[in-house]
């Protein structure tokens, strides 16, 4: 199992998503390298993960001018062929920018950046993303963003429910949905989703900032532990 | 020739808009309450070369549907101007 991070310029989470998945290499014998953004070639990796940031320094939109960097045209082509890719945070609105993944990102409700541990829960534990999680149990994992609020046309969200595309929602520590919980005001709770195939993912929140005893937060590890425990079950 | 593009990008009139609302609240703290309804977006100039004004609307249009504007989000309004030689 290889994993590429694509690194934009901008992008500040890169490695720390490289850390988490280096630390898991005694377990999982997989691999972890950088894909620049200026590239055309993912190194045959089977798992690409669009991290967080400020690519381009989001002028025009958030992930607007990122998603026509030269590797997005590969990372697309490895979408559609079915490859797995993952879009946290910026990364998320770089995939929804690509028409990877339905809806867009709009600013947050309060308007005001928003940096705190927040609660989510899986929708369901049929996702790549969510097959060791509990959806009755709350996940602490931190977000950061200015531009985090979910949304899509009705029409989309039509499609999104009936596809069943949801994979987290906001919600509080006892994993209940409301929208005291919602930290930007995402349409539904709406933390992460998937695109209608369930190989390409976005979420808000960052679990690679909390994967690691020495943060004191370890909840974001079950979505990493997720994808390799999916992966071993696809071989 | 060369045109003149001048473009409009507003948030969707149905979206909430909170720097808009941000403003429309400080309105009332300078004095002037009878301002309501900002909406903020972004306006975009560039020069364009074209053989006649339409295929340089059809142009502008283009760039917005592909990178200006995010129609979920968005929607845009082109004004062309030929540039004097």
């Amino acid at each position: 199992m290889k994993f590429g991070v694509v690194v934009f310029p901008g992008s500040n989470c890169d490695q720390d998503m490289v850390d988490v998945l280096e630390n898991m290499k005694a377990r999982h014998k997989n691999e972890v390298v950088k894909l620049w953004h200026k590239d055309h070639d993912l190194q045959g990796c089977d798992f690409i993960i669009l991290p967080g940031g400020f690519s381009y320094g989001d002028y025009l939109r958030s992930g607007a001018i990122a998603r026509f960097s030269p590797i997005m045209q590969q990372v697309s082509e490895f979408a559609d062929k079915g490859g797995f890719v993952l879009g946290v945070c910026n990364g998320f609105q770089i995939l929804c920018e690509a028409n990877l993944l339905p809806g867009t990102l709009l600013h947050n409700n309060t308007r005001k950046f928003i940096c705190k541990n927040v609660y989510i829960k899986a929708v369901s534990d049929e996702f790549l993303i969510s097959s060791k999680l509990n959806t009755h149990k709350a996940l602490k994992i931190p977000i950061a963003h200015g531009e985090g609020k979910f949304f899509a046309p009705d029409e989309a969200m039509r499609e999104i429910y009936q596809y069943n595309q949801i994979v987290f929602k906001y919600c509080d520590e006892k994993a209940v949905v409301t929208f005291d919980a919602n930290p930007n005001g995402s349409l539904d709770c709406i933390a992460g989703i998937s695109n209608r195939r369930k190989n390409v993912f976005g979420m808000m929140p960052h679990p690679e900032r909390a994967a690691d005893t020495l943060l004191g937060n370890t909840d974001g590890l079950l979505i990493f532990e997720s994808i390799f425990n999916s992966i071993e079950i696809f071989n | 020739m060369k045109f003149k593009a001048s473009i409009d990008i507003m948030p969707l009139k149905a979206l909430l808009d909170p720097q808009g609302k941000a403003v429309s609240a400080t309105m009332k703290n300078i004095g002037l309450p009878e301002i309501e309804n900002v909406r903020i977006g972004k306006h975009i100039t560039f020069e364009i070369t074209a053989n006649s004004a339409s295929q340089a609307q059809s142009q502008a249009e283009e760039a917005c549907r592909k990178l200006l504007a995010n129609l979920i989000m968005e929607d845009y309004h082109v004004v062309i101007e030929e540039m004097g030689v």
